[in-house]
């Protein structure tokens, strides 16, 4: 025993050891861009740390948040999910369109999650077991939840929304707006998934070689298809925000979305090649996009501008992070 | 007389590891230079450094006399220097005249591709050395020798005065091996030098003019080959090492009990029916040559590739391999051949890795990892197979490739398996290491582990196993125990000999 008792690692490790071994997580570096970014939006914008603009922003950011949990799930095993916008807004619609049928809150938000599982799940199956790329299969479904989302609102925003429901996407709980109320406890499953289970090592192991873990007696599709279930369910969840916070069902919503969770996902310090990555890496990657949009908002900045201004800052932040990790 | 290459004094470090400690050789224009040694001997880092893919720490490289300095491939490929590397460097969807041009392809006055030159080109080439080679075939359609011969004649149209073999027989038959080697007669008469690595004794007193045994990094002998025999090449290669690299001779097999009962196994319908039975206790070798079906037969028993049909018994009761989760429940795991591709999740630590299959037991009633629990184990397991590292959190690929398949190992301890395949267990680990690697192995055997070895090294079948299937084309030609198993009756059966 005495030899177990002297392996570092097991024993308590010196607080140099510690910072080292904390800087060496992917989550450090990002941690750093984002408290930087912060200060200087804090000191460049007077209204910058007022309580309703820190309110408005992480509200702003839940969204974008919420898929970004899926997408690292998805980006952790070496896939992706491209359709998470379009899935986001077909859930969205559908809520809405049952609402408006008379089907009650509770069972349309269901039903309408239920439809972002299943569409997740319709991409996990030809990744997992038709052996197709993540790539290829959720650019393909991507136009299928567009196309579907138009075809079931005739192309019309459904609104009509009953008052209740407004409760998700603009109301509070305790004090605590609901978004963000959602975003954390998303945050909170996922960590625990990912850093406290089997099925989260895995998900690792597949992201740093599929072929080893499968050889090793994991079945790999098993997980690949909850991988991309599990995506599909916090697209519909954060198409139950949005919907809720416009109180209407927008086919049209959620553009360019999965360019934003990827984003949020690498600058969050995962590997876009997959095994490396931390799912508070990807919160703070989703709050360093979300202060950068707010922060050049109220600086007036034009949008134009801003989209090349958040281009060269995760160009950026991925070089650097490059540069760190051989 | 200059010789044609001369590296004198040649020593190069890696981390944690002396891989060449002052090491000299010269190799004269129209001489087949004989480089001899055990894996992880060094040949293969003393090679890289003549071909520029690492660079010496001390010592110098000179060609005719004259100090070269190879900071990559490409100056050594100036310097007139062709390898012949195991796995070879051709791309499998072109043919062979795109290949022999690859990069420098000869062209028109209006800059496309001249292919006719080309194939007017490579004709010369080959006719220089007296093969004939369909030239409009994918190289993936051509046999290994073919490829070789490509090979050959790509390093000879680079004006290659000096020409590296790496093993080239060890995928050969004993028929396209003559052809190889008057091939080298050949180019020996138009003054080309070769080095020529091979682990064949027979090989070497055919073809070799002068040969270097190499042993843990350093040289120690030199001499012509026809001042010397094989058994003074062993001794020399060996070392005085040879008694001790294998656990005591002991067999631990009962021979009463079949734990492992293949009545008939078909990896595909035009395939070759397979069966055979593994005893508790048992070291079973797979032997035969690199493609003879071994690993195929390996991932067809734990379900890695699903056969077409399959009769299996485990332990008396009907098993169905679907896939290695399954062949994890019944107790039968793989050590796959490369470990970096197929065993380890490299970015993962040790202890990671070594928990992977087994987190199961390390959780209670909810499904969360109990972390203090999976540390312990596996630095319990690491102690038990004598990992070297500074702790379970190490990151496995800071490892030598000793520690690594210890870790691999370890991994498999985690599971109270019944059968573990080991395959190529010490490719590319030093003799330390290898020899710790037997002793594990025989201790598993000792607790009733049954093992299926395959190898590819005679002295590894025949200082481990108590019985060795020996493997040629996709079959198992011959099963050899007692006496039967000796290094001429496995070469026999592996090279296509059949039953006497």
């Amino acid at each position: 025993m005495s030899q177990l008792d002297s392996t570092p690692g097991i024993a308590r490790r010196s607080s140099k050891d510690r910072l080292a071994s904390w800087r060496r997580t992917p989550i450090f570096y990002p941690l750093i861009g984002f408290i930087v970014v912060f200060i200087a939006m804090a000191l460049i914008n007077d209204n910058f740390l007022t309580a309703s603009n820190q309110v408005n922003l992480a509200r702003q950011t839940s969204i974008i948040a919420i898929i970004a949990v899926g997408m690292s799930l998805a980006i952790l095993t070496g896939g992706i999910d491209l359709s998470v916008g379009p899935v986001m807004a077909l859930s969205g619609t559908v809520m809405a369109g049952l609402m408006v049928a008379g089907v009650p809150p509770s069972l349309a938000i269901l039903l309408g999650i239920l439809v972002g599982a299943g569409f997740g799940a319709f991409n996990g199956f030809f990744v997992a077991f038709a052996g197709m790329p993540p790539i290829i299969v959720t650019l393909a479904t991507m136009g299928i939840a567009r196309g579907l989302g138009l075809i079931y609102t005739g192309g019309y925003p459904i609104s009509g929304l009953p008052p209740e429901f407004a409760f998700f996407g603009r109301g509070s709980l305790a004090g605590i707006e609901t978004p963000i109320l959602i975003m954390i406890s998303v945050y909170a499953l996922g960590f625990v998934l990912l850093h406290h289970t089997a099925t989260g090592r895995y998900l690792y192991a597949i992201g740093g070689n599929e072929e080893a873990t499968r050889l090793s007696g994991i079945r790999v599709s098993r997980y690949k298809l909850l991988v991309y279930t599990l995506s599909g369910t916090t697209a519909a969840i954060a198409g139950l925000i949005l919907t809720s916070r416009l109180m209407s069902g927008q086919p049209n919503a959620g553009v360019g979305f999965e360019l934003d969770a990827i984003a949020a996902v690498v600058l969050g310090g995962a590997a876009i090649t997959g095994g490396r990555g931390m799912i508070l890496g990807t919160l703070v990657g989703a709050m360093l996009l979300g202060v950068l949009n707010n922060g050049l908002n109220l600086m007036g900045v034009s949008p134009y501008l801003q989209n090349v201004i958040k281009g060269l800052i995760i160009l950026l932040a991925i070089y650097i992070s490059r540069k760190r990790t051989p | 007389m200059t010789p044609l290459l001369s590296l004198r004094h040649i020593s190069k470090s890696f981390p944690g590891v002396r891989a060449l400690q002052d090491v000299s050789l010269d190799v004269h224009a129209g001489e087949v230079h004989a480089l001899l040694g055990e894996n992880g001997a060094g040949k293969s880092t003393l090679m890289k450094i003549l071909c520029g893919i690492y660079q010496q720490d001390e010592g110098e490289i000179s060609i005719n006399g004259e100090t070269r300095h190879f900071n990559g491939y490409q100056d050594a490929l100036d310097a007139g220097i062709g390898i012949i590397f195991q796995e070879f460097s051709l791309i499998p969807d072109l043919d062979a005249v795109d290949n022999i041009f690859l990069g420098r392809e000869l062209r028109n006055k209006f800059g496309l591709r001249d292919r006719r030159r080309m194939i007017a080109e490579a004709q010369r080439l080959f006719d220089r050395l007296k093969v004939s080679i369909p030239l409009d075939r994918h190289i993936v359609d051509l046999s290994v020798a073919d490829q070789q011969f490509i090979e050959i004649a790509k390093a000879l149209s680079l004006n290659a005065r000096l020409l590296v073999l790496d093993e080239p027989t060890a995928t050969l038959t004993p028929s396209e091996a003559d052809h190889l080697f008057t091939i080298m007669r050949k180019l020996r008469e138009q003054q080309v030098g070769m080095v020529f690595i091979s682990h064949h004794m027979e090989e070497i007193f055919t073809i070799c003019d002068r040969v270097t045994v190499m042993r843990d990094g350093a040289k120690v002998h030199d001499c012509d080959v026809a001042a010397t025999t094989p058994d003074d090449l062993i001794e020399k290669m060996v070392g005085r090492r040879v008694e001790n690299l294998y656990p005591e001779q002991r067999c631990d097999a009962d021979y009463n009990d079949v734990v492992l009962d293949v009545e008939s196994l078909r990896l595909d319908a035009q395939g070759p029916e397979h069966s055979l039975k593994l005893h508790r206790g048992e070291i079973l070798g797979f032997a035969g040559l690199v493609g003879s079906g071994r690993t195929e037969l390996a991932m067809g028993l734990i379900g890695a590739t699903r056969p077409t049909h399959a009769k299996i018994r485990m332990e008396g009761k009907p098993a169905k391999l679907r896939h290695p989760a399954t062949a994890l429940k019944l107790g039968i795991g793989l050590l796959p051949e490369s470990r970096k591709i197929q065993g380890l999740i490299l970015p993962f630590s040790c202890r990671d890795n070594i928990s992977l299959n087994n987190l199961a037991q390390f959780q209670g009633t909810l499904p969360l990892i109990k972390r203090r629990q999976e540390s312990s184990t596996a630095a319990a397991l690491m102690e038990s197979v004598r990992v070297k590292a500074p702790s379970p959190e190490t990151p496995v690929g800071d490892l030598s490739g000793g520690n690594q398949q210890k870790v691999v190992i370890a991994r498999w301890l985690g599971h109270q398996c019944k059968v573990l395949i080991f395959d190529e267990p010490t490719r590319g680990i030093d003799v330390g290491a290898k020899s710790e690697i037997y002793a594990l192995m025989k201790e598993l055997t000792a607790r009733g582990v049954s093992i299926i070895m395959i190898s590819s090294e005679l002295p590894e079948i025949l200082g481990l196993c108590d019985r060795a299937a020996v493997f040629y084309q996709g079959r198992i030609a011959a099963e050899l125990q007692g006496d039967d198993l000796n290094s001429q009756s496995i070469m026999h059966y592996a090279t296509g000999g059949l039953s006497s």
